[in-house]
């Protein structure tokens, strides 16, 4: 067991876990954080994905011990106060939400990529996206929703 | 709520925001995966290694010894019938001395923990007796010693005998027969198999979870737990994807949490992993298609000849049912006098192949539509003219015989998609030479029987249940299931203007099979119709006392009365009008029943087994498929870059989920081009995991033009027919097509990957 300290939306946790869980149970089953989904447990799906000390990461993939002192956020962590984002609500506008089991790890993802490239082309919204699978859309009206999202961004970083 | 708009016409027909979506970007959407009871076990099945083999003995004691385990459980513990029935009743529970297929399911058991359960299931050793195994159709079928299913391995032989081809080949000024190959297809939800057991006091089960068929799943786990149906309740959880794959596979996932539930007295939870759920659950059919094609110089067709042979595994499963539709849509979209088919689905020692979007059709679609192509080039005749004079309209007669007397949007999809992508312009394109990337063009039609069909009529029915509550909100409930596709926000809307009300007032409940009579699978593209016609009756005895209130209390005759986005009015009179909220609360003081159930059964097929005719379905939709394409020529990686795809859909109830559908099967059609396979050795699959099963990415997605096409059905709800399958099952051939145009060279056989594609154009010698 380790005592792992990290930050999870914003929030200091302190956790006592065996040092080879896997982040992504840490953050179900410890703190309750069920929008991160399992969908492959080999980091092949994106359905996990966690923004993780900026980046994009598949917490399927991160050890305890790998996550001290990090600072993570989890979709659970991009509404403020109940109130959607620009991403969320451009994915329910644009029909971009369809069985909605790879829809947090697509939100999440694009969030730090719009953190990072405010202004990204089409081109850099695919690649940022292109470790997030979805059986269900054909991708096409996730990319208008990340497109619509972008010009009600401003200012909007987590 | 966001987006709902204005309501002042009604809300069918809007592209109303999803009823669910707002709960999922908040990520509060409830997956099979997400509930925790108290006191909860965690479930493991243990599989067979081997293709086909009698099992000598299973050791269990190092298993149960196993600290945390609680419950081991094999064939002989099964109180009620060791029985999943689908179509047959040849698929036990848990095999019970012979196994089939490898990652058979053997055992079950249950533990405080899922790694306990790792551990114990490792600690299980069996010993096998391998008997010989069979792993290709074509070889199975007929096999002299070999018997999987009776004695010629056939599960379901069926036929179309219609005018006659000889006759129909001598008057083809040209005749193309060849053979065509497609491979396993993995439908990848990105939601895995899942299902939570919770056992109820007086011995009810209570069964959640990820499924597209809550009474299949009621119906097993009553069968295998010796329960009365009455005991046993099923709720569906939000479904993380299913496109067949959560058909019929999803009753032994519930069977093998449920009698663990009912063993231990405690809720079990069973989440399959990925690589268990593509190993162990059903896939599309692999078919081979043998395809003779007979046409006049004018291009008008003659005659068809057709073998159409699908691998279906250990178990008959669906197979007789995925047979029938393949076979009822052999010959395409078009007017076809003389046709022979016979089809076969066959035993074979792998995973038993279930339903795939298309189910049965996208594989002879290949075949059918790669043929018009090859008889428009021994002709002379561009692929798009050849269709055009064959095309079924109005009037026409199906291949089964089936008059078509309404709603046939065939030629103007047709019509809309070659216009809307520039085929013929592009066509005249000077094609580069001088580059290794070649372009290509290629189109398909395809057609799609709506509901289940003569094959499926025992089915053919449906429930529902509306409540209307006297703060003017409603609650309703069908039997059918949200998969992704959208049906709760269509079904919404339709509740919506059928009692005069605003969006926002209807809730729909979940699927759970306490609320409602059985109202069969949620398959064929069949709850828009079915459920939608099952609460428009709900709704029609609910307006009576609406309309009486409302006539009363405006003092105008009911005959005059719309009830229309919350209010109640006579549209020749403004001033007449009254809130919707009055008129509710009207209703309840004068002690009105305001709770209705609604019930709808299928309109009258048939179909006669020795000649294949029939009016196979109440009705059809229609697409054409136009795939632009780049080929290169040095890698054979061919790359979409645009599909253009206009369905006939009788009614888009919300054109943005419709457009979503087409999107989504087009993409999915795609990868089946183009990458996926699942490949099998020995009967073991090979390939897994997301890494060496290539489903398409953001970056491999074409651009895709969808087309909407209303060409209405009487018999659907405001004109709406069912279509959701068939945006993938028309993309194979229309890519193909494409990419023989820009290499000159036809592939027969699917995938079209990169090593296959560059290997029959060094062979040409372009």
């Amino acid at each position: 067991m380790i005592d792992l300290k990290f930050v999870v939306n914003e929030e200091k946790i302190e956790l006592k876990v065996p040092g080879a869980k896997r982040l992504l149970d840490i953050l179900r089953e410890d703190l309750g954080l069920l929008s991160v989904k399992e969908g492959c447990s080999k980091g092949e799906c994106g359905a996990c994905s966690v923004i993780f000390n900026g980046k994009v990461v598949n917490s399927c993939m991160v050890l305890a011990c790998q996550a001290e002192g990090s600072e993570i956020t989890t979709l659970e962590g991009l509404s403020k106060n109940g109130k959607m984002e620009p991403l969320q609500e451009a994915f329910v506008r644009e029909g971009a939400v369809q069985c909605g089991f790879c829809t947090p790890g697509f939100i999440v993802a694009a969030r730090a990529l719009l953190n990072k490239n405010p202004h990204p082309t089409e081109e850099e919204i695919k690649d940022g996206l292109s470790g997030n699978l979805c059986r269900c859309t054909g991708y096409q009206k996730i990319v208008t929703a990340v497109k619509v999202a972008i010009e009600k961004n401003d200012g909007n970083s987590v | 709520m966001i987006y709902r708009g204005e309501i002042s016409n009604g809300v069918v027909g809007q592209s109303v925001a999803r009823v669910d979506a707002e709960a999922k970007v908040l990520g509060k959407g409830v997956f099979v995966a997400d509930l925790f009871f108290p006191r909860m076990l965690y479930a493991r099945v243990i599989r067979s290694s081997r293709p086909h083999a009698n099992i000598k003995r299973i050791q269990l004691d190092a298993a149960r010894k196993t600290p945390g385990v609680h419950a081991i459980l094999t064939a002989e513990d099964i109180s009620g019938r060791n029985e999943i029935h689908v179509v047959f009743n040849d698929q036990p529970f848990l095999a019970p001395g012979r196994v089939r297929y490898v990652g058979e399911p053997i055992a079950v058991l249950a533990a405080e923990t899922s790694e306990i359960s790792e551990v114990a299931a490792a600690n299980v050793k069996i010993d096998y007796e391998d008997l010989p195994a069979l792993f290709d159709p074509v070889e199975a079928r007929w096999h002299p010693k070999i018997h999987l299913f009776e004695k010629d391995n056939i599960y379901k032989h069926l036929k179309v005998r219609r005018g006659n081809v000889e006759d129909g080949f001598a008057r083809s000024d040209v005749i193309i027969e060849n053979e065509y190959r497609t491979p396993y297809q993995e439908h990848a939800y990105l939601e895995p198999q899942g299902m939570v057991a919770v056992p109820r006091p007086n011995g009810l089960m209570e069964v959640y979870g990820s499924m597209q068929c809550p009474f299949y799943v009621q119906e097993g786990v009553a069968t295998v737990l010796a329960l009365p149906l009455s005991n046993v309740r099923v709720i569906q959880t939000a479904t993380g994807g299913a496109f067949g794959g959560k058909e019929d596979v999803p009753t032994l996932v519930a069977v093998q949490a449920a009698i663990l539930a009912q063993k231990t007295g405690r809720p079990v939870k069973l989440i399959y992993s990925r690589d268990e759920d593509i190993i162990s659950m059903s896939k599309r059919h692999p078919g081979i298609i043998r395809y003779k094609s007979g046409a006049r110089k004018d291009g008008t067709l003659q005659a068809i000849e057709v073998e159409y042979i699908l691998d279906s595994g250990a178990y008959s499963t669906l197979s007789p049912v995925v047979l029938w539709r393949g076979t009822v849509h052999a010959g395409g979209p078009y007017r076809v006098p003389n046709v022979k088919v016979d089809s076969y689905a066959v035993a074979t020692n792998k995973v038993p192949s279930g339903a795939f979007r298309g189910f049965g059709s996208p594989q002879i679609l290949f075949a059918a539509e790669s043929q018009m192509d090859e008889l428009a080039q021994a002709l002379q005749i561009d692929p798009a003219e050849i269709r055009e004079k064959n095309l079924l309209i109005l009037g026409d007669e199906t291949i089964t015989g089936q008059k078509l007397t309404s709603s046939v949007g065939n030629l103007e999809a047709f019509q809309k998609a070659i216009e809307k992508s520039g085929y013929f312009e592009k066509k005249r394109e000077k094609r580069k030479t001088h580059t290794a990337v070649r372009k290509g063009i290629g189109l398909s039609s395809v057609y799609y029987g709506v509901g289940l069909g003569a094959g499926g009529v025992y089915l053919a029915r449906a429930g529902a249940y509306v409540q209307i509550l006297v703060d003017g909100s409603v609650q309703f409930a069908v039997g059918t299931t949200e998969m992704g596709q959208g049906m709760a926000t269509v079904l919404t809307q339709i509740v919506a203007d059928e009692l005069g009300l605003p969006l926002e007032a209807i809730t729909i409940l979940e699927t759970d099979t306490s609320r409602i009579p059985d109202s069969g699978p949620t398959v064929a593209s069949r709850a828009t119709t079915m459920s939608g016609n099952a609460l428009k009756d709900a709704c029609s005895k609910l307006r009576k006392p609406l309309t009486q209130a409302a006539s009363d209390l405006l003092g105008v005759s009911g005959d005059s009365i719309l009830l229309k986005g919350g209010w109640a009015f006579d549209p020749a009179h403004s001033e007449k009008k009254i809130r919707m909220k009055e008129v509710i609360a009207e209703c309840f003081r004068r002690r009105d029943n305001m709770a209705a159930a609604g019930f709808f059964r299928s309109p009258e097929v048939s179909w006669d087994d020795e000649t294949g005719q029939g009016n196979a379905y109440v009705t059809f939709a229609y697409a054409t498929n136009v795939a632009e394409v780049e080929v290169d020529t040095e890698t054979g990686i061919v790359r979409v870059v645009r599909i253009t795809a206009a369905h006939d859909v009788g009614k888009a109830i919300n054109p943005q989920l419709v457009t979503g559908q087409i999107e989504g099967g087009t993409v999915q059609g795609m990868g089946y081009t183009l990458t996926e396979e699942i490949v099998m050795k020995n009967g073991v699959v090979q390939n897994p995991n997301f890494s060496t099963y290539i489903i398409p990415t953001l970056k491999e997605a074409p651009k895709i033009d969808p087309i909407i096409v209303e060409a209405p059905y009487p018999n659907g709800p405001n004109g709406a027919k069912g279509f959701a399958e068939q945006p993938l099952m028309g993309i194979a051939p229309a890519i193909a097509n494409a990419v023989a145009d820009a290499i000159g060279v036809r592939i027969r056989e699917l995938p079209l990957k990169p090593e296959r594609v560059w290997r029959a154009i060094w062979e040409k010698g372009s």
